[in-house]
């Protein structure tokens, strides 16, 4: 299979020029730089859109803008950038515009620093900006899937006109990895009854204002129905060796790939420790991980590099039948297979 | 005899007939107050749409402000978009539809407050666009606040004792200040407090409107405006009051009109086709993952830590390592120490290389460790797997490991490198010891794969590196076997 040796930063903006994305709009961030500097490298060549805006918020807002004219849109940032984002996200949200964003987390708060951090959880899953919204939310865990999911990303953000989310951290951002790379897509959808082309026949508004307090209800609920499909539909895990497990191990992004070192560490040591990664945080995997109190698990660790973001939505989606444990490391420091299976250890006696 | 020419009173094409997306009963008029000045200056707008036969083609942007209901009126593409960046999204907007016309309408406090860095760089990089700054001294929309726009000693509900130049600043001339950059093509500023300059100001309407449409580039109008509401005074009163105070201090001029000398703004194609899109992303290039792999190898899965300073190709070796893993058909991965811990000081990657997929891709505990220097050495043998290998650079590193549960191999990479001409060559040689060590490549085979390697180096390039990864090979196989 032909593969390139390439950074998870750069197979994203990969898979957006291979999903017929025509511009990219964004602002220098470490450790997301690098899909700004591919994208300047990339995009020129195929006579498509780069500009480093002069800042996260007019970032943002230029995405708006060619998300309103009917193209496929990327911008790139990491947590204090996504930050700045956030209103333009809202507008994105509020006028239902399909565009892809990439969170590469650092640590915060505040400038924290530029080590792999997942603290940007809530502001990405929960629809850090104002108003009732929610945006689709990936977390990749390769250069693979940074590419194959930015391409989904696409797609979904056109299948339910709203902002999609890819999010990892620095690490996957920063690593190398063989990428197989796809086929380009075919063709784009058409978005003819409501994007704006300046021609005569696309005379559209786009626009998240709603003056009327009952339409502007009517809209929130029409938004509420399209999350509710979302959830029905999209949900994405995976899993690792799980069929024989008698614990598992919660992550995602490159906290999973330590929970696949530390499945197999534990092996050897004669744990049965298992794997359950979401793909998509929203929608989150709800009902899967309900299921797994009724699967027989002795216990469930959440592995995390945030303070408890993520377990949080474990535990929601757990309805106090089970109460999933919590590991995590911040700061910039990733854990080690090592330190989980002790805490496995530790916390079930195995 | 000479007929009497007819005047037809009409709404002009650039309007929509019936304002639909107006909320209420009054679907005819506008939302803005009696003796405002933006009636007025729609109005102009509208007329010259018409006239250039050029409203099926325009797109308007209407930020916050009291022209945030701009989309009501105009019989145009329209985006509403957050306060003050019209500019940023209207950039995008002609990006991607170049061959329109796209207009940012903004008041004062919208461009020149919070946009003001929007307003500055769509100006500065010459973006093909027209924009309306709408003066009127004041925040009209929010019920009459100070704008950065107000006049010194003007009352406002935020200056209530009148704007002090001393704890307010002064009022912002944008204007001049656009002026400053190279890239606009038309700067102008008129006013609409009577009729002579509203037909000046319908001049300088048109002239932008133009400008745009023939993909001259940026051109910024500022219309010095009433607003009778905020400033709390009659529609004409307000009309004597820009002339005697909002005049001096905002003088009417043609700042700027070079358009007639500059090219169209041109934007190219999009490249869509998925055969030209493989083609440029060369697919044809890309790794076919064949080579065969050794099986009687010491090692047939390695994590491998390399590290020394900055600028001793460290990150390259890795690379180069993965690379050459990924020939081999395996799975690999590189990950790098990143960010400012690279620069002066001391550098590290790790590197995976196995059959199944791989799960941590640091490495903590290493079946191997390339040191390149002393600190390297003493930081990273400590985490190396009992029994694992340590491969350190005996030109630089004069201690003797402390490990003695490892296998140490300690070759001169950097005096290898040096013999053979060129320092840089230190990561090929790694590159052969580790084919050495490990048993996974065939020093052949990585030379054959310089081609790849080093694509785009000159041919004497590929032939020293070549020779560092035999030498790599050859001062392990000589030494250790």
């Amino acid at each position: 299979m032909p593969r390139k040796l390439m950074k998870g930063n750069y197979a994203a903006v990969y898979g957006a020029i291979l999903a017929g994305c025509k511009a990219y709009y964004g602002y220098p961030i470490t450790p997301a730089s690098e899909i700004a500097e591919s994208a300047s490298l990339l995009f020129p060549k195929f006579g498509r859109t780069f500009l480093q805006a002069e800042s996260e918020v007019a970032a943002i807002n230029m995405v708006y803008g060619a998300a309103g004219c009917g193209q496929r849109v990327l911008t790139g940032s990491s947590g204090p950038g996504i930050s700045l984002k956030q209103e333009g996200i809202s507008y994105c949200a509020g006028s239902a515009l399909p565009c892809v964003i990439i969170d590469i987390m650092r640590g915060g708060p505040g400038l924290g620093n530029i080590g792999p951090e997942q603290s940007d959880y809530n502001q990405v899953v929960k629809g850090g900006g104002h108003g009732n919204y929610k945006v689709i939310v990936l977390a990749p865990n390769s250069a693979q899937e940074m590419c194959d999911l930015t391409m989904l990303a696409f797609d979904l953000a056109d299948k339910y006109r709203n902002p999609v989310f890819v999010l990892t951290d620095g690490v996957i951002g920063q690593m190398m990895e063989a990428v197989e790379l796809p086929e380009p897509i075919t063709e784009l959808p058409d978005k003819s009854d409501w994007a704006v082309y300046g021609t005569a026949d696309s005379r559209h508004l786009i626009n998240s204002i709603y003056l009327d307090h009952d339409d502007l209800e009517k809209w929130n609920r029409e938004l509420m129905k399209k999350y509710k499909i979302i959830q029905k539909n999209e949900v994405r895990v995976e899993e690792y060796r799980m069929d024989d497990a008698e614990i598992v191990a919660i992550g995602y992004g490159s906290c999973s790939r330590v929970i696949r070192s530390a499945v197999d560490l534990a092996r050897e040591r004669g744990i049965k420790l298992g794997m359950f990664r979401p793909i998509t945080l929203f929608p989150f995997p709800v009902d899967e991980i309900a299921s797994l109190v009724d699967r027989g698990f002795k216990g469930i660790l959440t592995v995390e590099m945030s303070d408890g973001q993520l377990v949080d939505d474990v535990n929601l989606a757990l309805k106090g039948r089970m109460i999933s444990d919590l590991h995590n490391r911040m700061g910039g420091n990733v854990p080690s297979a090592q330190e989980i299976c002790e805490k496995v250890s530790e916390l079930y006696g195995v | 005899m000479i007929m009497a020419q007819k005047t037809v009173l009409r709404k002009p094409r650039g309007f929509i007939d019936v304002y639909k997306h107006k909320p209420g009963a009054e679907k005819d008029r506008t939302h803005y107050c009696p003796g405002c000045g933006h009636g007025i200056l729609h109005k102009l707008i509208a007329e010259a749409l018409e006239d250039f036969d050029i409203v099926d083609k325009t797109i308007v942007i209407s930020p916050v402000g009291c022209s945030v209901f701009a989309y009501y009126y105009f019989h145009t593409g329209n985006l509403q978009v957050p306060h003050g960046r019209a500019p940023a999204v209207a950039t995008s907007v002609s990006r991607a539809n170049p061959d329109s016309v796209v207009i940012s309408y903004q008041g004062d406090g919208d461009l020149a407050a919070i946009g003001g860095n929007n307003i500055l760089q769509a100006a500065n990089r010459g973006e093909n666009m027209v924009v309306f700054f709408v003066n009127n001294a004041i925040y009209g929309m929010t019920g009459g606040q100070m704008a950065p726009t107000t006049l010194e000693g003007q009352k406002t509900t935020t200056t209530p004792y009148g704007r002090n130049v001393k704890t307010d600043g002064y009022p912002i001339q944008v204007c001049e200040i656009i002026n400053q950059l190279t890239a606009p093509v038309y700067v102008v500023r008129t006013s609409l407090h009577d009729m002579p300059n509203i037909r000046k100001t319908r001049a300088a309407v048109r002239k932008a409107i133009m400008n745009a449409r023939d993909k001259k580039g940026f051109s910024f109008v500022e219309v010095l405006s009433m607003c009778p509401s905020g400033w709390k005074m009659d529609s004409v009163p307000a009309q004597a009051w820009i002339k005697e105070n909002m005049i001096p201090r905002f003088p009417l001029n043609t700042f700027r009109d070079i358009s007639e000398n500059t090219p169209a703004v041109e934007r190219p194609v999009p490249v869509m086709d998925p055969a030209e899109v493989k083609k440029i992303l060369e697919y044809d290039a890309l790794s076919d993952s064949n080579l065969q792999k050794n099986s009687d190898a010491a090692y047939d899965k390695v994590a491998v830590r390399i590290a020394g300073f900055g600028g001793q190709g460290i990150m390259s070796t890795g690379i180069a390592l993965a690379n050459v893993g990924m020939e081999y058909g395996y799975n690999v991965s590189w990950l790098p120490s990143y960010g400012p811990e690279m620069r002066g000081g001391t550098a590290n990657c790790s590197v995976k290389i196995q059959e199944d997929t791989i799960g941590a891709s640091e490495c903590t505990e290493p079946d191997m460790v390339i040191a390149m220097n002393q600190p390297s050495l003493e930081k990273f043998e400590k985490i190396i797997v009992p029994g694992g290998a340590l491969i350190y650079n005996s030109t630089l590193i004069s201690i003797e490991p402390a490990r003695t549960d490892v296998k140490v191999y300690p070759v001169p990479i950097t005096g290898i490198a040096d013999e053979l001409g060129d320092t840089r060559v230190q990561s090929m040689v790694n590159v052969g010891a580790f084919a050495a060590v490990t048993g996974m490549f065939d020093p052949g085979e990585i030379e054959n794969l310089m081609s790849s390697l080093f694509k785009g180096k000159p041919e004497k390039v590929m032939k020293l590196n070549e020779k560092a990864v035999r030498k790599g090979y050859e001062y392990v196989k000589e030494n250790f076997s």
